[in-house]
Formats: structure tokens, sequence, C-alpha cells
């Protein structure tokens, strides 16, 4: 009998040498005349445990990590393909406490299933919902996206069933569907995740967008950091096309849906959609002024519905299982599933799919475990570089977009990044306008000129100069920055700005410090 | 391993008119050509903005606004080094001081024995950073050990290309 091992291809498992695993097993069973089958699925998202191997037994699939490559033969020895006892060994991975008190559902099936297994996809409720749309109106598939509460997991949270019906309701010759998989947000890797490890569920998704909103044509635009998932994005388009629910027939005979996948060229805006938009057109990327909204004259000037990897994927659940059942989670207008990814000093990090609502103490230090390096937790970015630092005091916050707002952070894309107490958040400040300027598209002055004053004026306050006068004009500079940018670029940096200046104020004392230190 | 050949004006040509058919053909005219040749040579684009049907200047412009894009031949082997926020927590600055102390690496600035160290902006993998890219393989967990070991696997492997 032939035993099944999983060993991922996720790039969190690959960066710690999971080819090496598996070239080892593959070696090793040749060996031994062992029948063993390796498939490479995804991550299941515990990062810590990585390479994570998993064997198909009686009792469930069984995993052991992290597995080194050294380590195969006394796993072999151990009797690893019948679930037998080793150091490494954790037990079935379903009953783990960390899966267990998750909700996935746009991770079901990853790190389960073999990401280009067209059947393994089928065999695990894919293209139910594809099949369901196409049973459908166009009409009532946007319905049940309105229904189901689903708000844009880019960051915006805007209700992504208004999106749909505006490009439904907009007239044209032609329109598109618009993929934004430029996570470029540190301390994100959902999107990384849905490439690497369920493809076809992010094109059953913009199969369906396609068919609801009326549109032939679709790009996913992938960031080039991201070679791994353009990997197996590619193959999985072509798979796709072969079994025909994409290409010349996919809503029936003559109805097209035609998907291309365009890599970025390591610009961090062109997460932003009309900067992404400009570089699909072959640009510069730089930004739009909004109106007109890309619903209306996106791509090429035709209506476009652009929309992250996660609304996308979050799709085919909605229309297989009613947009009910995706709404009955969540809190307030927070519907659904948000997966959570938990980076930086942190013990035990990785994706963790929660409904809306779990605050971010239980997060961070009741699936995290704390920090890695064993120090107190001192501050937390919430939504990625744009987002706010917060204190460690702040965690009892929950997570939905309506309550981080109203304390001056935001959720953005989900991602979460622990600092220690060894964090200097004057660094952290300067950082962000660094950040800010080298990325800024430099059309709006306020984000092109105000980013690289802020950076100098930081400086200044570091070196202990003027500083109360200083900090009264970094004030003003994010004023400006917030009201007087033309995207969320400029426009938002002074969030992890300000929020380290306000809720850090020890940090930017330098007079004291330095003449402390000297 | 990635191999790239001299410039070649025909070959250029070849890869651009496979391309001009795409909806939006830019880019993946400009991968096209940075994939084959390691950079976008100032050559190139004439040919492009003629076969696009717009001006240098726009093609110019396209190709200075991307990071990715090289005007240059590469003369060694690159490694992108991800200094944002969740690694920065884990410690990239250390790595960073290590390479300039140890190496004599200044970051984003020329080679080092063949090497050059850029940074990136978040390699998708901030639970198990410091990170850092080379030639479409990513390396995890770096330490100033782990991280010399790729520098000479990268200045190896830019020595023997020689």
């Amino acid at each position: 009998m032939t035993t099944r091992i999983y060993v991922p291809r996720d790039a969190a498992a690959l960066s710690v040498g999971a080819n090496a695993v598996a070239e080892s097993f593959r070696r090793e069973a040749e060996a031994r005349g062992l029948s063993v089958e390796i498939v490479r699925n995804g991550s299941r998202g515990m990062f810590w445990l990585e390479p994570l191997v998993e064997v198909e037994t009686a009792q469930g699939r069984v995993g052991y990590g992290p597995v080194a490559a050294r380590d195969v033969p006394a796993l072999l020895d151990a009797g690893m393909l019948e679930g037998g006892a080793h150091a490494l060994s954790l037990g079935v991975i379903e009953q783990l406490d960390w899966m267990k008190r998750q909700q996935r559902l746009t991770f079901a099936r990853i790190g389960v299933i073999d990401p280009l297994s067209l059947s393994d996809y089928c065999a695990r409720d894919g293209l139910k919902g594809l099949k369901k749309a196409l049973t459908l109106t166009r009409e009532d598939v946007v319905d049940q996206v309105l229904k189901s509460g689903l708000r844009g997991r880019g960051g915006a949270g805007f209700p992504a069933g208004i999106k749909w019906k505006t490009v439904q309701g907009a007239t044209a010759d032609r329109k598109y569907v618009v993929c934004n998989a430029d996570e470029g947000d540190s301390g994100t890797f959902a999107d990384r995740m849905v490439f690497e490890g369920d493809p076809f569920m992010l094109i059953e998704g913009m199969a369906i967008a396609a068919y609801a909103v009326g549109a032939t044509k679709g790009f996913i635009y992938l960031r080039s950091e991201y070679p791994h998932a353009a990997d197996v994005m590619g193959q999985a388009i072509r798979l796709a096309e072969q079994a025909g629910f994409i290409g010349p027939d996919a809503f029936g005979r003559g109805k097209a849906f035609d998907l291309e996948l365009r890599i970025g060229a390591g610009a961090y805006i062109c997460g932003e959609e009309t900067s992404l938009l400009e570089s699909l057109e072959g640009k510069r990327a730089l930004v739009r002024a909004k109106p007109p909204l890309p619903a209306l004259s996106g791509l090429f000037g035709k209506p476009t519905l652009i929309n992250n990897v996660l609304t996308l994927a979050a799709i085919p659940y909605i229309l297989a299982e009613g947009a009910q059942a995706y709404a009955d989670y969540g809190m307030g207008r927070s519907r659904g599933t948000l997966p959570v990814q938990l980076g930086g000093n942190v013990a035990h990090g990785g994706l963790i799919e929660l409904a809306f609502g779990i605050s971010l103490r239980e997060v961070i230090e009741g699936f995290g475990g704390g920090t890695a390096s064993g120090r107190p937790i001192r501050a937390v970015q919430v939504g990625g570089p744009l987002g706010a630092y917060l204190t460690e005091r702040e965690l009892d916050l929950p997570m939905d977009y309506e309550t981080l707002a109203a304390n001056h952070a935001m959720l953005g894309h989900g991602g979460i990044v622990v600092f220690d107490d060894s964090v200097d958040m004057a660094k952290m400040a300067r950082f962000a306008f660094h950040f800010c300027a080298k990325e800024s598209c430099g059309k709006c002055t306020p984000c092109r000129i105000g980013a690289v004053r802020g950076e100098e004026t930081i400086d200044k306050i570091i070196a202990g100069r003027n500083v109360e006068a200083n900090l009264a004009l970094v004030r003003d500079l994010c004023d400006v920055m917030t009201a007087g940018s033309l995207c969320a670029h400029g426009g938002l940096t002074p969030m992890p700005v300000m929020s380290a200046i306000e809720r850090f104020p020890e940090d930017f004392v330098p007079a004291e410090r330095k003449t402390a230190a000297e | 391993m990635t191999v790239h050949v001299a410039w070649d004006e025909s070959l250029a040509r070849e890869l651009i008119d496979e391309r001009t058919g795409l909806e939006g053909a830019m880019l993946p005219i400009l991968h096209a050509l940075q994939e084959r040749f390691g950079y976008v040579d100032s050559r190139a684009v004439a040919i492009v903005a003629q076969a696009l049907n717009v001006s240098r200047a726009e093609v110019f412009g396209t190709i200075s606004f991307y990071h990715d894009f090289k005007r240059q031949p590469p003369m060694g082997g690159t490694i992108k080094l991800c200094r944002a926020e969740a690694c920065q927590a884990r410690g990239a600055e250390d790595l960073v001081e290590h390479l300039e102390h140890e190496h004599g690496v200044e970051i984003d600035g020329g080679y080092q024995n063949g090497v050059k160290v850029e940074t990136a902006y978040c390699l998708g993998n901030c639970a198990l950073g410091p990170n850092a890219l080379h030639d479409g393989e990513i390396y995890g967990k770096l330490d100033p050990q782990s991280l010399d070991e790729l520098f000479a696997l990268v200045a190896r492997k830019a020595g023997a290309r020689q």
C-alpha cells in the first residue's frame, strides 16, 4: 500500500528547507523500498513548525515538525508512516488546539490538498460556488455578495456587493475583473498562501465575479517578490483552462472568460488600486484621482471590478453555502471571517482565520504564545506599514473595522506585527516616513515632499535638536499629509508616525536620554 | 540558476514581438528583456517605443519608475534582504550591520565580491524572518552565520560565471 506524505511547498516552509526534506524522504523511501507518494501541499499556517510533514494514517493526518532533512531516517525508523511516536510528533493535526479554535472558511483546504490537483479541489467543495452561480441570474449573484456583508479585504473595507453592483450596472463593450495580489504590507502573507495553497479557489472567485458583472477578461496582478506563488498560479491557470472553467466557453458556449497572470516590478504603491491599473496598462504607476471610480472607468477606461485576493477567495464559499452562512460569522458591520496574519517577534506566528471580533490579546498571547525573544511585548503594529502602533495595554481591543477605527487604528489586510521591549519607537516613526518616501509615486506634493521632510525632522528629534518645536512640526506635517494626499499611501503614513509619538512619548525625549547615555 | 546573455538586438526584437499583442504589453516586455539579459538595455527603449506606438520618454519613464528594472548589466548576484517592520522586529537591522562590518557591504550600494545586497520590503514570510530572496529562492530565519553562508554561495556563483 502506498502511504501519502505531505511536505509543504509554501514559501514559508521552503524558506526553512522543505525541498531538502522532501528530497530526503524520496531518497530514504527508495533506499528502504517503501512505497510512498510525496504530496507538496500548502501550509497549515503554523509557521514555527515548518517544515511540517504530515502522514496519512488510519487515525488521520499525523504531523511532525519542524523536520530537518537529517531527521528523516530517524522518523522512518520510529514508524512515522504508521503515525509512530517521535520527539517531533505533533499528533493528529486537525486535533491540535491551534487548528480547532479557528473558523476556517477561506483557508479550509489550504495545507490540506495538493494545490494543483483539480480532483482534490473538487472533492472538497471546489467549483460548487461557480456551478451554483451559473444557475442564478447575474443580479442574484450580486445580491448574495451584498447579503453576505463581505467587505473588501485589501484594507479599506468597502462593501464588496456595492462595488459589484456598480460594475454590473455600467454599460460598456468590455469589462474587466482585476485581482489585486500586490500584497506589499509587512506582516501579511495570506494572499501568498492562497496562491501557493489553493489557487483554484481564487480562479473560481474571479470567474464568479466575471459572470456577475459581465466581464470577459480577468487579470491577476501579483507582486514580483512572490516567485513561488507565481509559479503555482501560472500552472493552475493552465489547468483551469484545460478543464474549461475559464476560457472561451467558460459560462456556456461562446461566453468567454480569459484570465491572465501579470507580475509587478517591485513598487509598493501598486497595491493602491488605481496605481495598479496604471501599471497593468504599462505605465508608471502614478495614482489616479477619483472620481471616476474604477468601477465605471478603470482598466483601459472600461468598467473594472478590482478586488483583493481575500475578497475574491471568500466568494466561492458565499455562493456555495449561501450569504447567510457567511454573515453568521463576525460582529457589528464586520461580517464573516478574517484571515489574521501574525508575524514579527512572536513565538507561534502564522495564519489564523477567525470570525471578526476576537481580541488582539487572544490572537497574540492565546495563539501566538507571546514574543519569540521571551521579552515583554511593547508595541504591536496592526494593518501593515500604514497601520497604527498599539501599546500592550490596548490589546484587549476586538478586531473589527469600526472598533479599531474608533481607536485611531486600522485593521487593514489583517496583519499583526509584534515587537518586544527592545524596539525604539522613534526609529519606527522615522522608518514610516522613510518607507513612504521610498515608495511614493510622486504625484502629489504632501506625500512626495512630506515624507522626506518628515524623515529629516524625526532625525532632528532623535538627535535631540529643538525636540518640542520639531514634534509640533511633525504633527502639523501629518495633518497636511492626512488631509491633502491623493491616496492612502501619503494619507495614512501619519498613522504609524502619530501613534508612535502619542502612545510612546518616552521614546521622543532623546535630549535627556542622550545625556544620560553619555 | 538564472543565466543571462549579452545584448542582442535581434533576440530583443523577437522577445518584444512575441508580446506586442498583449493588452498593456509594456511590463511583460520589460520583464522578458530583463530576464534574458539581466537588465533593460538603453538600446531597447526605441525598439519598445516603436513596437507599442508610444514615445521613448514613456518607455524610459516606466523603466525608471519600478525598483525591479535595472539599466546596467549585472556584475554578479543579488541578495534581496527584507528590512520591513516584521523582519526588523526579528533583528533584520542587526544583519545589515553585520554585512557592513564583516563584508564591507553597503546595502543598496555596489558589488562586493560579486554580491550586491538590496533592500526588499516584505517577502511574505513574516513569522520566520529575517528573510532574504536570491535567484527565486527564499531564505528564512537568517542569522549572521546563515547569512554568511548565503553570501558565500552567491559570491561563489558570481566567481564561477566570470
